[in-house]
């Protein structure tokens, strides 16, 4: 069949033929290749003598976006916080093992972690804007904190961090309001403003939708798709469809450990591992 | 039998459950449930797709327009379970978001549908080529059409029996025998041309006949289809048979 129409299709010129020619003699993927922004190699992630992630090697493409997949308590969020070194945080946790962003560990003694969750920036289950800050505030709380005073530079950032965050129609005339005055969903897209204001190269959504209904759901996976463009973003959810719909590579994690990982299509459609299609298919978790 | 004890156990086995202080949950009883029915169902149509060729010959042997009127309504029933059955795939894909095996499963079905609908479409056409030349003797003797016939009858069961067992390799030895089914089409074509040829007068009814083995070729060619919706829903992997 291929080769037939491939015969018919090569001696015309016609552009209609020339174009059945190229699609069927294309030979190279027509996914291009994205280059890897995150490396983690062999991180195990520990709360006291709990071992809740177990060894996990894998590379996170830079302008894509990942979702990370598994049922409550296989160590996904865990996973997640170690990206930003926001796991130590937790009294008695503890991590071995490397994340390279861009090649450099980020748990290298000489770097501070401030500067490390600056540049891979988080987005929380539940929105928490600050309760006693404007919309403004909000948005520029981590620029204040790193000094800046300027109002001509704040006023851009909040408004190219709001539009950024597709917010910004809906509340420019609002913007002294407090933060908590928003719906779910725009409180949550305030968040992610908050998260884009100190210009993050990574961002890290830990179920960014679970708390908000159809809607709002649909526009922080639309805005995670436009977000894309210049971020690269790594989405926990235990929400199938919300993978299967936003993200362009799946890991299927179950008990600390990493099960399968490839292309999101691949990994709904057919995936190679047994637990994994038992998972998705709701025969566990 | 085969199909139906490999049916009870759905190939899935056990349904999922976890406990709770002794309490079982089901966590997909009911789509397990429907899709049980559904390859139940695809079964059953297929059984009357096989039947409907089986006695389109036969009609055929007896130029017998009253079971040539049989066949053309009973392919109604096939007609309508045909609608029902991708009314019920659409159905589970908008209310369960199938994954994996399920959702290569429902859409296999799916498609299925349309190629045993259409092979249905075909033994119809059959028997009206057979009201049309009933009142004629046959041009010649019938045995390269019925044998044609039984090789789609048996591509039919081999695929069928390749569905239910998940069996790719089934499948694919199957639509081998579409080769053969094609070979016996030309063969019939070029006989018929010589018929034609010998005298214009045979042409009428030479047609009728060249019409009818057309048919069967049809039919295997979407058989073949068939097969390749079953080694998808095996193996995940979409390919040409017979290319």
């Amino acid at each position: 069949m291929k080769s037939e129409l491939m015969e018919r299709a090569a001696p015309s010129t016609t552009l209609w033929n020339q174009a059945i020619a190229s699609a069927l003699s294309r030979e190279e993927p027509i996914e291009t290749v994205f280059p890897e922004r995150v490396r983690v190699e062999d991180l195990h992630a520990y709360f006291g003598r709990t071992h809740a992630v177990k060894g996990i090697s894998i590379g996170i493409a830079t302008n894509r976006i990942t979702a990370i997949i598994g049922p409550s308590g296989c160590g996904k969020s865990t996973f997640l916080r170690c990206l930003n070194r926001m796991h130590e945080v937790v009294p008695g946790a503890r991590m071995e093992g490397r994340v390279l962003v861009d090649g450099e560990d980020i748990y290298a003694a000489a770097v501070d972690p401030v500067e490390v969750r600056r540049r891979i920036g988080m987005v929380f289950q539940r929105a928490n804007p600050f309760p006693t800050m404007s919309i403004y505030d909000n948005v520029v709380a981590g620029l204040r904190l790193n000094g800046v005073r300027n109002r001509r530079v704040l006023d851009e950032v909040v408004e190219g961090s709001l539009r950024q965050a597709a917010l910004w129609d809906e509340v420019k005339d609002v913007l002294s309001k407090p933060g908590t005055s928003l719906s779910g969903g725009q409180q949550q897209r305030l968040c992610i403003a908050r998260a884009l204001a100190v210009k993050p190269e990574v961002l890290l959504m830990d179920e960014p939708a679970s708390a908000l209904d159809p809607a709002s759901t649909l526009k922080i996976e639309e805005l995670a798709r436009m977000l894309r463009e210049t971020l690269t973003i790594v989405i926990v959810t235990h929400n199938m469809q919300q993978a299967a719909r936003v993200s362009d590579s799946t890991a299927f994690m179950l008990a600390g450990e990493l099960i399968e990982y490839g292309p999101t299509a691949e990994i709904f459609t057919r995936p190679r591992e047994q637990r994994t299609e038992d998972y998705i298919t709701g025969r566990f978790g | 039998m085969r199909r139906q004890e490999a049916l009870q156990g759905n190939g899935n086995g056990p349904p999922s459950s976890i406990g709770l202080r002794g309490i079982r949950l089901h966590t997909r009883e009911a789509f397990d449930r429907e899709l049980t029915h559904l390859q139940d169902d695809l079964l059953r149509m297929g059984a009357l797709v096989e039947e409907a060729v089986r006695r389109s010959i036969e009609a055929l042997r007896a130029r017998s327009v009253e079971q040539a009127d049989a066949i053309v309504e009973a392919d109604n029933a096939i007609d309508a379970l045909h609608l029902e059955l991708e009314e019920r795939c659409l159905r589970l894909m908008a209310t369960q978001q199938p994954m994996a095996k399920d959702l290569r499963t429902i859409a296999a079905v799916w498609v299925m549908t349309i190629d045993l609908e259409r092979i249905g479409d075909h033994a119809e056409d059959i028997a009206r080529a057979t009201k049309r030349m009933a009142d004629q003797p046959l041009l010649k003797p019938l045995i390269d059409i019925p044998l044609m016939a039984e090789m789609v009858q048996q591509m039919l069961r081999e695929g069928l029996d390749a569905f239910v067992h998940r069996d790719p390799d089934l499948a694919e030895h199957m639509a081998t025998i579409d080769d053969r089914v094609d070979n016996l089409y030309s063969q019939v074509f070029r006989e018929l041309l010589t018929y034609m040829i010998e005298d214009p007068k045979n042409i009428q009814r030479a047609t009728h006949l060249l019409f009818i083995a057309q048919a069967l070729e049809r039919m295997g060619d979407h058989a073949t289809n068939i097969a390749e919706r079953v080694i998808y829903m095996v193996t995940g992997i979409l390919k040409e048979l017979n290319v």
